[in-house]
C-alpha cells in the first residue's frame, strides 16, 4: 500500500430524485491492481462507474485521478487517462472494427481539421501511427482478422472484446470494465480473464464489475462489495469470500457456517445461468 | 447452413425463374424479342408528328425510339454475354442473368411508356401505326423471355418453399447493396494504362448520358430517359459492372478524380446554346450546397432543416459587397475578397446559431434550425429601412449584381480560350465547378480523418463517443460551422450567376431548388455520407421539376410520394455508403456465431 492511489473516490453519492443509487462510497485503485466491484443487481455498480467517468455528476463527493480532481465531463475524464466499456455494448455499430479502435485513439492524437484538409507529412505520419497502433491492439485482443468488418456484424463475444480494444486505444492508466463477460460462454470467459491479466501486465490498472465470482476471485487483488448503493465490504478476495454478509446479500438467506464449495458452486451456477440467458436474450 | 456454404462457393442456390420455361426457350425468346425490338425502332410508330420527336419516319429511329433501341441493344449484349460469348464476358463479370432482366425491363418500360404517351396525347390507340404495335409486342416478348431466365439469387431462410411472389421479391432484393447475385470472380489483370482508359471511358459515357438527359427537349423524352437509365443502371449493377468500376477507381484514385473533373469541365463544350449551361450551373450550385449539408447530416448526424439560410448569408454578403447599385454598401470587393467575406459571414452565423443549439439533441436541433432558416428569410425581408435598419433592401432583394471579373476576365462576356468559345454561363459553370471540387475535397479529406471519424462516432453513439474523449459539443460545432462555410462559399457564386438575390430564394420548401427541404432530400435520396450521392440526388431533384412541366402543381405531392417509396424500399439512398455495403459480412458473422 504505497504511493498515491491511481483513482480515489471519496464520499461519492448519487441521487435520482428520491432514490439514492450510490451512497457515500469510497473507492481506491492503486497502480498495477485489478480491483473487483461486485454486488447484486441494482446495487449501483454501473451508477458508480458513471459517476467515476463523468457521465453522471455525483450529487456529493469527489473523484481524483493521480491526485487531481476529475471534472464531471466524460471527455475530460477520458483525456485524463480513464477508459471504460459499457454493460450494454455501445460500439459504433456502422463503423468498421478498425475504425472503432481508431476513434479510441482520439485522445492520443492531435490532428485537427486544418491538418486533415492540408494532408501534410505530419498528418500522414500520425494516421499511419494510429493505424499501426490500432492493428496491434486488434491483434492483442484477437480481432486482427476482423478489422474490416462492421462492428455490428461481429458476434457478441467479439463485440465485448472490441469494446475493450477501443478503450485500450486511448492508452489509459485505468480501465473500467462493466461486466466484460456477460453473455459469454465459459471458454470466452476464460479468454477474457487472460486478456484482463495481460492488460494489467501492460501497466494498466483495471476496475471491473462482474457477476462471475470465479472470474473475480481468479483475477482481483482487491474486491469491493456494493449492496443497495452502500459499500458493504472491501478487502482482498479471501476477506470478501469469507465475509458472511456478502453471501447473505447475494443469496438473500441467513448464513450458517463457513462458505463451503457447495455454496460457491451454487452461486456460480446461478450466475452462469443468468449470464447465459442474458446472452441468449440478444 | 448448406445453402450458405454453397453460396460461399458461388454456385447458384435457387434459380426458379418468375416464368417457368426451359432455359433454351427463354434465351431464344429474349434474343428474338430484343432483335425484333431493335427492328421495330426503324419503323413508324405513329402517323402524325404531333407527338414530339417525330416517330413517323420509317427507315431510321428518332426521339423516344432511340431509347428503345439503346435498351434493346443493351439487353441483347447482356444476354449474349451471359450465354457465354467470349469477347462479351468482360461486360458481364457477375455472369448471371441480372443484367439481362433489368435492361429488358428498362426497354419495356421506355417502350410502353412511349406507346401509352402517344395513345393518351393523340387520343386513342388508333394513333399507333403497326410499327408501334410491333415495338410493344417485341418489348413484352423480351421481358417475358428475360423473366423466364434463371436468376441467381441469395438463398433465403424459407428455402425451397417459395411462390412466384417470392421470386419477384427476390428480383427487387437483388438491387440491395452488396447483394449482387454471386460474388465476382477476380478481375483479369489489365495493364495500368488500360485500366485508366476504362475509367476514362466510363466517365465519357456518364458525361454523354448526363448531357443527353439535360438536353432532352420535351418532357416525354426525359421521362423515357429516366425509365431507361434507371433500369439500365440497375442492370449494370447486377452485371457487376459498377462493382468492377469501383474496384478500378479505388486503385486509381487520383486518375478518377481528374477524369471526373475533366468530364465535368467538358460539359459546356457539348452545348451550343446557353440554355442548358444555365441549368447545369444551377445543378452544380445545388449539388455543392447539398454536399456541404452532407457534412452536417451525413457525417455528424445533425439534422439541419434551415441549411439554405447559410447559402443566403453567403449570397447576400457577396451581393452587398458586389458594387450593385441596389446595395446599401457602396463598395466593390474583388471576387476573392467577396468569397472570403461571404464564407466568413456564413461561418460566423453558423457558430452563432450552433453554439446555443448544438447542446440540444435530435429533434430539438431540427426544430431550432428550421426556425432559424425562417428567421433569416423574414429578417432579410424586413431589413429595408422601414421595418428595420436599411441593409438588404427588403422583399425586393438586391438586383443588378454585376458580373464577376477576375484578372480582367469578365464572366459576363463571351470568351474564346484557345479556340474554344465560352459563353457567360460556361464561365460561371467552370468557376462553380472549381468550388464543387473544393467542397468535394474538403468533404472527403475531413471525412476521412480523425475529425471525420469523431463525427461519425458522435452520429453513431454520442455517449460512447464522449467516453472515448471526444468533445462532442466542439466537434458538432465544427461540423456545423464547416457546413455553413461551404454553403456560404457556394452562395457567393450564386449571387453573381443569378444577378439578383431576394429573400424568397431561401425558403424551407418551394418549387425551385435549392431550398432546405430539397437539399435534405438530395442528401437522403442520393445517399448520406457519400460524395456521389448528393451530386446525383441534386441533379435528379433539379432536373425532374425543370423537365416535367406537367408536374408543376403536383410537384411537392410527387416529391413526397417518391420519398416515402424510397424510404420504404431503399432507405440507404441511391448510392449506398461504403459502410452499408459492408453488410455482406453479415453472412460470415452469423456463421461464426452459430
Ligand atoms: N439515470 C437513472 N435514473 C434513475 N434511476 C437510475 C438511473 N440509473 C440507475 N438508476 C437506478 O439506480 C439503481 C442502481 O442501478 P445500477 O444500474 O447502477 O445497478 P447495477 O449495480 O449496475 O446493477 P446490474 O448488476 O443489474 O447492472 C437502480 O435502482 C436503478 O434503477
Ligand atoms: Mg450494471
Amino acid at each position: 500500500m504505497t504511493g498515491t492511489p491511481l483513482l480515489a473516490a471519496t464520499g461519492v453519492t448519487m441521487r435520482f430524485g428520491g432514490l439514492t443509487a450510490v451512497r457515500s462510497v469510497d473507492l481506491t485503485v492503486r497502480p498495477g491492481q485489478i480491483v473487483g466491484l461486485i454486488g447484486p443487481n441494482g446495487a449501483g455498480k454501473t451508477t458508480l462507474f458513471n459517476c467515476l467517468t463523468g457521465l453522471y455528476t455525483p450529487t456529493e463527493g469527489t473523484v481524483t485521478y493521480r491526485g487531481r480532481t476529475l471534472p464531471p465531463k466524460p471527455h475530460l475524464v477520458a483525456q485524463a487517462g480513464i477508459s471504460r466499456t459499457f454493460q450494454n455494448i455501445r460500439l459504433f455499430a456502422n463503423m468498421t472494427v478498425l475504425e472503432n479502435v481508431l476513434v479510441g485513439r482520439h485522445t492520443r492524437t492531435r490532428e485537427g481539421l486544418l491538418s486533415a484538409l492540408v494532408r501534410g507529412p505530419a498528418f500522414h505520419r500520425a494516421e499511419a501511427a494510429s493505424a499501426q497502433r490500432a492493428t496491434e491492439l486488434l491483434a492483442f485482443t484477437g480481432l486482427a482478422a476482423k478489422s474490416g468488418h462492421l462492428a455490428r456484424n461481429l458476434p457478441y463475444g467479439e463485440q465485448r472484446r472490441l469494446e475493450i480494444a477501443r478503450a485500450l486505444a486511448g492508452e489509459p492508466g485505468l480501465l473500467l470494465l462493466d461486466e466484460p463477460t456477460a453473455g459469454m460462454n465459459p471458454q470466452e470467459t476464460r479468454a477474457t480473464e487472460e486478456l484482463v491479466l495481460a492488460i494489467r501486465d501492460r501497466g494498466t490498472a483495471v476496475l471491473v464489475i462482474e457477476h462471475d465470482m470465479r472470474f473475480i476471485f481468479n483475477l482481483c487483488d482487491r474486491v469491493t462489495v456494493l449492496v443497495q448503493g452502500e459499500k458493504l465490504v472491501e478487502g482482498t478476495t479471501e476477506t470478501v469470500q469469507r465475509d458472511e454478509r456478502v453471501v447473505a446479500a447475494y443469496l438473500g438467506t441467513p448464513f450458517e457456517g463457513a462458505p463451503g464449495q457447495e455454496e460457491v458452486a451454487e452461486v456460480e451456477a446461478a450466475e452462469e445461468a443468468a449470464a447465459e440467458s442474458e446472452g441468449q436474450g440478444r | 447452413m448448406t445453402s450458405q456454404q454453397s453460396q460461399q462457393h458461388g454456385t447458384a442456390v435457387d434459380t426458379t425463374p418468375v416464368i417457368p420455361l426451359p432455359l433454351g426457350t427463354a434465351r431464344v425468346l429474349t434474343a428474338a424479342g430484343a432483335a425484333l425490338t431493335v427492328l421495330s425502332t426503324f419503323l413508324s410508330w405513329t402517323w402524325t408528328d404531333a407527338f414530339p420527336g417525330n416517330l413517323t419516319v420509317t427507315g431510321y429511329p428518332g426521339g423516344l425510339q432511340l431509347l428503345t433501341l439503346t435498351g434493346a441493344l443493351l439487353t441483347l449484349v447482356h444476354l449474349l454475354a451471359a450465354w457465354g460469348i467470349r469477347g462479351l464476358r468482360m461486360l458481364d463479370p457477375a455472369g448471371g442473368h441480372g443484367g439481362t432482366v433489368w435492361t429488358a425491363a428498362g426497354t419495356f418500360a421506355a417502350t410502353w411508356y412511349t406507346l401509352i404517351a402517344i395513345a393518351v396525347q393523340l387520343g386513342g390507340l388508333a394513333n399507333l401505326e403497326p410499327g408501334g404495335w410491333v415495338a410493344g409486342a417485341a418489348a413484352l416478348l423480351t421481358l417475358t423471355g428475360a423473366l423466364a431466365l434463371p436468376l441467381d439469387r441469395r438463398a433465403t431462410a424459407t428455402g425451397t418453399a417459395r411462390g412466384r411472389l417470392a421470386a419477384v421479391r427476390d428480383i427487387m432484393r437483388t438491387l440491395h447493396p452488396g447483394r449482387t447475385g454471386r460474388p465476382l470472380p477476380p478481375a483479369r489483370p489489365l495493364p495500368g494504362w488500360a485500366e485508366i482508359l476504362l475509367i476514362a471511358a466510363a466517365f465519357g459515357i456518364s458525361l454523354g448520358v448526363l448531357t443527353y438527359g439535360i438536353g432532352t427537349r420535351y418532357g416525354e423524352l426525359f421521362t423515357g430517359f429516366l425509365f431507361l437509365t434507371g433500369f439500365c443502371a440497375a442492370g449494370l449493377h447486377q452485371a457487376g459492372l459498377t462493382t468492377r468500376l469501383a474496384e478500378l477507381t479505388a486503385r486509381h484514385r487520383n486518375v478518377t478524380v481528374a477524369a471526373a473533373f475533366v468530364a465535368a469541365a467538358l460539359f459546356p463544350l457539348t452545348q451550343d446554346t446557353d440554355e442548358y449551361t444555365l441549368i447545369i450551373v444551377n445543378i452544380l450550385i445545388f449539388a455543392t450546397v447539398a454536399l456541404g449539408l452532407n457534412v452536417v447530416v451525413g457525417l455528424a448526424g445533425l439534422l439541419d432543416l434551415g441549411y439554405v439560410a447559410f447559402l443566403g448569408v453567403g449570397a447576400y454578403t457577396a451581393a452587398l459587397v458586389s458594387g450593385s447599385t441596389a446595395s446599401t454598401l457602396h463598395v466593390r470587393f474583388p471576387f476573392w475578397a467577396a468569397v472570403l467575406t461571404g464564407a466568413a459571414a456564413s461561418l460566423v452565423f453558423g457558430v452563432v446559431i450552433g453554439a446555443p443549439t448544438l447542446r440540444l439533441r435530435g429533434d430539438y436541433l431540427a426544430i431550432v434550425t428550421l426556425g432559424f432558416g425562417e428567421i433569416f428569410r423574414l429578417a432579410v425581408g424586413n431589413l429595408d429601412g422601414q421595418s428595420g435598419p436599411s441593409v438588404t433592401n427588403g422583399p425586393n432583394g438586391i438586383p443588378n449584381i454585376p458580373d464577376l471579373e477576375l484578372f480582367g476576365y469578365n464572366f459576363g462576356d463571351k470568351h474564346s480560350v484557345g479556340g474554344i468559345a465560352l459563353s457567360p454561363f460556361a464561365n460561371y459553370y467552370l468557376l462553380m465547378l472549381l468550388f464543387t471540387v473544393i467542397v468535394v475535397l474538403v468533404f472527403s479529406r475531413a471525412g476521412n480523418s480523425r475529425i471525420g471519424r469523431a463525427w461519425i462516432a458522435i452520429r453513431e453513439d454520442e455517449t460512447a463517443a464522449t467516453a472515448m474523449g471526444i468533445n462532442a459539443f466542439r466537434l458538432k460545432l465544427l461540423a456545423f460551422a464547416l457546413g455553413a462555410t461551404l454553403a456560404g462559399l457556394a452562395g457567393t457564386v450564386q449571387a453573381h450567376v443569378a444577378h439578383t438575390v431576394v429573400p424568397e430564394q431561401y425558403v424551407f420548401a418551394g418549387p425551385v431548388p435549392p431550398n432546405s427541404a430539397f437539399l435534405l432530400a438530395a442528401v437522403i435520396l442520393g445517399g448520406m455520407g457519400t460524395i456521389t450521392g448528393p451530386l446525383l440526388g441534386a441533379a435528379l431533384l433539379y432536373l425532374i421539376p425543370a423537365k416535367l412541366q406537367f408536374l408543376q402543381d403536383y410537384q411537392l405531392l410527387a416529391f413526397g410520394a417518391a420519398l416515402i417509396l424510397l424510404m420504404r424500399f431503399r432507405p440507404e439512398g441511391i448510392i449506398p455508403n461504403r459502410r452499408q455495403q459492408l453488410e455482406f459480412h453479415e453472412d460470415t458473422a452469423a456463421k461464426a456465431e452459430a
